[in-house]
């Protein structure tokens, strides 16, 4: 018979099995596309699929010559952290406006937001197709910046109201009395206060413009394509070409991938609208 | 410029300093009302603009192929989209995909949520495995569970399939939707784990002693304790998954292409393929404004449901 400790410990070590077993499969996908990136095109394409072979850095050098890797990660880099930018520009002044002063529409406000969240891209395509070719703005990445922007500006509000909710509405009321002007109250009062809050939205808005994939696809051809759009430009099969594949898929998702390893506690906050605590 | 306009009101109210600041402190709030105008004007013209012109063209003949020819129709065609087979199956698909992906993303992640809540070794590597796939961008899920993982000859699957005996199979040819299904299910996994997890930090570890003292089993404790903790989070998940899981694009666009026949076109893929390979702009809107109109019957629940749970608490 087990004491009752010996159970404790037995039950310790069986959920503690149970669930690496569940992470290594839910990993396996993402260990499996940078391990394969490592091989030569043959060992790839190898049946069964090889675990052990002499690792290349080959594929990484192919890569960048075929398809000019930088120029899709340049793009990649400006249009996320343009949109980023702006949507905290528009979003930091409405949150402020709705949660310091709030009047009566201001839910009312805010759930219509998140409302404009659920249409539907699709509903919307062919007028922005129409209307950013009449614009010149097709194929540019102030078109996808402007189109990011809106898409992610919601979700940002929504995520910087959470926030501004739990600052006490006193110390800015002290700020005021001192004679601080609006912009001093913002810059240096409250948002030295939600620093936290803030980068997680920062955070977030990058992972969703560096991710989007319905936009890019279809609104950029060569000129402003993103790394989601050269990673499309793969899905033809031309031969063995697996390893750079991976290579170029593990370089896409390299920087994101390490961002929300960092940011994971932050994001949590963030993406539940501050349902969860 | 502020200090001089607060030297006249000082002056003319007789008081120093108090009402000076008062003034400021009123023109500031003045302007602050205005701060959110900005993004409510913007989002305004992002729905109205694209919706309005979506609408118009839904009314009239607009092939790119035929140009000129732009009479108004009526609503012929809603009429063709609705009656072509391909909106049946794009119906179904929609509705398969999203109702998939959302109850096996909510039940896996219950369950592994309330696992890895337990202490054991290792739990912030096995966390951060976890959540991997949701940083992972569709484009590239898509092509490394096609050409790596579920590939019939080459893939990690058909080796597992051989090893047991068994023979490959050709998922995106034999099971396309279920395929689709299942990339899309791995993408959302991580981030029901990811709130759930959270979520059951905050559980009352008092609560579930004394529950247990009380003779109750672990069953009992999950579904009384657990669960209803949980009800709020999972609300959430379902409203956020639900918003990008309707217009599923990428997934499809980079796999089957919507194929084979329409057996994985849903919504969003049969419009754009309406729209801009076959260049009908018309029938495409009309299909459009379906979507609109279906994604706004869900909205409507689901804004409802969240929107309250997450309002009341102010």
């Amino acid at each position: 018979m087990l004491s009752i400790k010996q159970g404790k410990q037995l039950n310790t070590v069986l959920i503690g099995l149970l669930a690496w077993g569940v992470a290594l499969v839910i990993f396996f996908p993402i260990f499996w596309m940078i391990l394969t990136s490592f091989k030569t095109e043959i060992d790839a394409f190898a049946t069964p699929p090889q675990l052990f072979f002499t690792p290349t850095l080959e594929n990484y050098t192919l890569v960048n010559e075929r398809s000019d890797y930088l120029r899709f990660a340049w793009n990649s880099v400006v249009v996320s952290f343009g949109s980023t930018a702006i949507g905290m520009l528009l979003a930091i002044p409405a949150a402020y406006s709705m949660v310091f002063y709030e009047t009566k529409r201001t839910k009312s406000i805010l759930l219509w937001m998140l409302s404009t969240k659920m249409l539907p891209s699709v509903g919307v395509l062919v007028p922005i197709y129409l209307l950013f070719k009449n614009l010149s703005l097709l194929d540019t990445r102030t078109g996808l910046i402007i189109i990011y922007t809106l898409i992610n500006l919601p979700i940002m509000i929504w995520m910087v109201y959470t926030y501004f909710k739990e600052i006490p509405k006193d110390v800015l009321e002290a700020a005021r009395m001192d004679g601080a002007t609006l912009f001093q109250e913002i810059w240096q009062v409250l948002l030295p206060m939600s620093k936290g809050g803030l980068a997680s939205t920062v955070l977030l808005s990058l992972i969703l413009s560096w991710n989007e994939a319905f936009w890019s696809l279809n609104l950029t051809a060569s000129q402003a394509a993103p790394l989601t759009a050269l990673i499309a430009s793969y899905s033809s099969p031309e031969g063995l070409f697996w390893a750079k594949l991976s290579a170029v898929s593990t370089l896409a998702c390299a920087p994101i991938l390490i961002f929300g390893w960092i940011s994971q506690k932050q994001l949590v906050r963030g993406l539940s609208f501050g349902a969860v605590k | 410029m502020n200090t001089t306009t607060l030297k006249v009101s000082d002056i003319k109210s007789g008081k120093k300093g108090e009402s000076g600041v008062m003034g400021i402190a009123k023109q500031n709030a003045k302007i602050s009302r205005y701060l959110v105008s900005p993004s409510v004007l913007l989002l305004l013209a992002w729905m109205l603009i694209p919706l309005s012109m979506t609408i118009y063209f839904s009314l009239i003949r607009f092939n790119l192929l035929y140009p000129g020819e732009n009479e108004f129709v009526g609503l012929e065609n809603f009429e063709f989209f609705v009656t072509d087979e391909s909106f049946a199956a794009g119906m179904s698909n929609t509705l398969l995909l999203v109702g998939s992906v959302l109850l096996i993303t909510v039940v896996l992640g219950v369950l592994i949520s309330v696992v890895v809540n337990q202490a054991f070794w290792g739990r912030g590597i096995v966390r951060v495995m976890l959540i991997s796939p949701f940083f992972i961008m569709p484009t590239v899920n898509a092509l490394v569970w096609k050409n790596l993982l579920l590939h019939p000859v080459s893939g990690v699957f058909a080796a597992m399939w051989t090893f047991f005996g068994a023979e490959p199979v050709d998922w995106f040819t034999e099971y396309p939707l279920f395929s689709i299904i299942m990339i899309v299910s791995w993408q959302w996994l991580p981030f029901a784990i990811l709130l759930l997890m959270t979520a059951l930090q905050s559980l009352d570890q008092e609560q579930q002693e004394a529950a247990r003292l009380d003779g109750a089993g672990p069953v009992d404790i999950f579904f009384h304790l657990t669960l209803p903790h949980l009800a709020r989070p999972i609300s959430v998940v379902v409203m956020i998954e639900t918003i990008f899981l309707l217009s599923i694009f990428a997934e499809i666009f980079t796999t089957t292409s919507g194929g084979p026949g329409y057996e994985t076109t849903n919504l969003a893929y049969l419009i754009y393929s309406q729209a801009l390979l076959q260049f009908d702009v018309g029938l495409a809107s009309a299909g459009g404004l379906i979507a609109v109109i279906l994604a706004n019957i869900a909205a409507f629940f689901l804004v409802r449901l969240v929107g309250k749970s997450l309002t009341e608490k102010n």
